[in-house]
């Protein structure tokens, strides 16, 4: 188990390569999203301005 | 069963069948990447010890090949979809592209951040203006180009047409990268990148590194469709079909 982490001393090195690639593919699914979510906010409460302004 | 392809051009069509292929990709991605890593890290420890060169930090192999090969084939695909919105003028196939690049992207960043981990270890520096490192680096300039461009025109089609034709002319670092490896003289063009040469892989090692690129192909499907129905949504959003989805969400 430990000869895993260690990586027959290159750990900074494999971890480093493999660390970058699971933190940028999981933070770009993240901001995907939310970007879908804030998106439907966004539009709804459009919605809502556009109904006020014709109850007027 | 006849099945016209060409409903699917349509935004709202696409935006519901990207829908139910999203969670199928995803699948084949977790998958892939299970398979992957347990064959990259557990079946191929063959390679060290012995008379075997190879030391540890070979595994970077699996995440650095495969994302160096979506950062160029990402980009051709990039490429297609807006050349055929040049030509055939669909809303549809811009949208594709842009929607493509910041995946592109972050292939092409990946592919040089592991390459730079890769590189220390093995040839002592983490970076070289090395042919292929150099034409990888503009690749990435390219997508950033891209999509910078498409960001600082107001107006959408404008801003679609001239990106694309940006993206096109891109299109020739793809081949300067794939064959700048391939330096007859080494006295004329300082190659410090390997060549590539699948024949000569251990099976193990290809196998992993093609289901890796699988996996990474995958995903990069699941987010491209992510980023794609919201922007159908963004640019549609005045239109009869959004506001009534718009309805029927709240509902639920």
């Amino acid at each position: 188990m430990i000869e895993f982490f260690t990586q027959g001393g290159y750990a900074f090195f494999v971890w480093g390569a493999y660390g970058m690639v699971a933190l940028l593919l999981i933070a770009e699914v993240i901001q995907l999203r939310a970007q879908y979510r804030a998106l439907f906010v966004r539009l709804n409460r459009l919605n809502r301005m556009r109904q006020v302004d014709q109850n007027q | 069963m006849t099945l016209n392809w060409f409903k699917f051009a349509s935004p709202p069509a696409f935006y519901s069948l990207a829908g139910r292929l999203i969670p199928l990709f995803w699948g084949l991605t977790l998958i892939l990447l299970v398979v992957g890593l347990y064959w990259g890290f557990f079946q191929t420890t063959d390679q060290l010890g012995g008379g075997n060169p190879q030391k540890e930090y070979y595994r970077i192999i699996f995440i650095h090949v495969s994302s160096a090969w979506m950062s160029m084939w990402l980009y051709f695909v990039m490429v297609a979809w807006a050349a055929i919105g040049l030509v055939f003028n669909t809303r549809l196939s811009f949208m594709m592209a842009k929607a493509i690049a910041p995946t592109g992207a972050l292939f092409t960043f990946l592919a040089l951040w592991t390459g730079a981990f890769w590189g220390r270890p093995s040839w002592g520096t983490y970076w070289d203006w090395d042919p292929r490192l150099t034409s990888e680096l503009v690749l990435f300039f390219m997508y950033i180009g891209y999509m910078a461009l498409h960001s600082a025109i107001d107006d959408i089609r404008r801003a679609d047409r001239a990106s694309a034709l940006l993206a096109i002319v891109g299109l020739v670092m793809v081949p300067v990268i794939f064959w700048s490896i391939n330096c007859p003289d080494p006295n004329q063009c300082a190659a410090l990148h390997q060549r590539s040469n699948l024949t000569k892989i251990d099976g193990n090692i290809l196998f992993a590194m093609l289901t890796m690129s699988l996996a990474f192909w995958m995903y990069s499907f699941a987010t491209t469709f992510m980023r794609l129905r919201s922007l159908i949504l963004t640019r549609e959003a005045e239109s009869v079909w959004v506001q009534e989805l718009l309805i029927h969400r709240g509902e639920q």
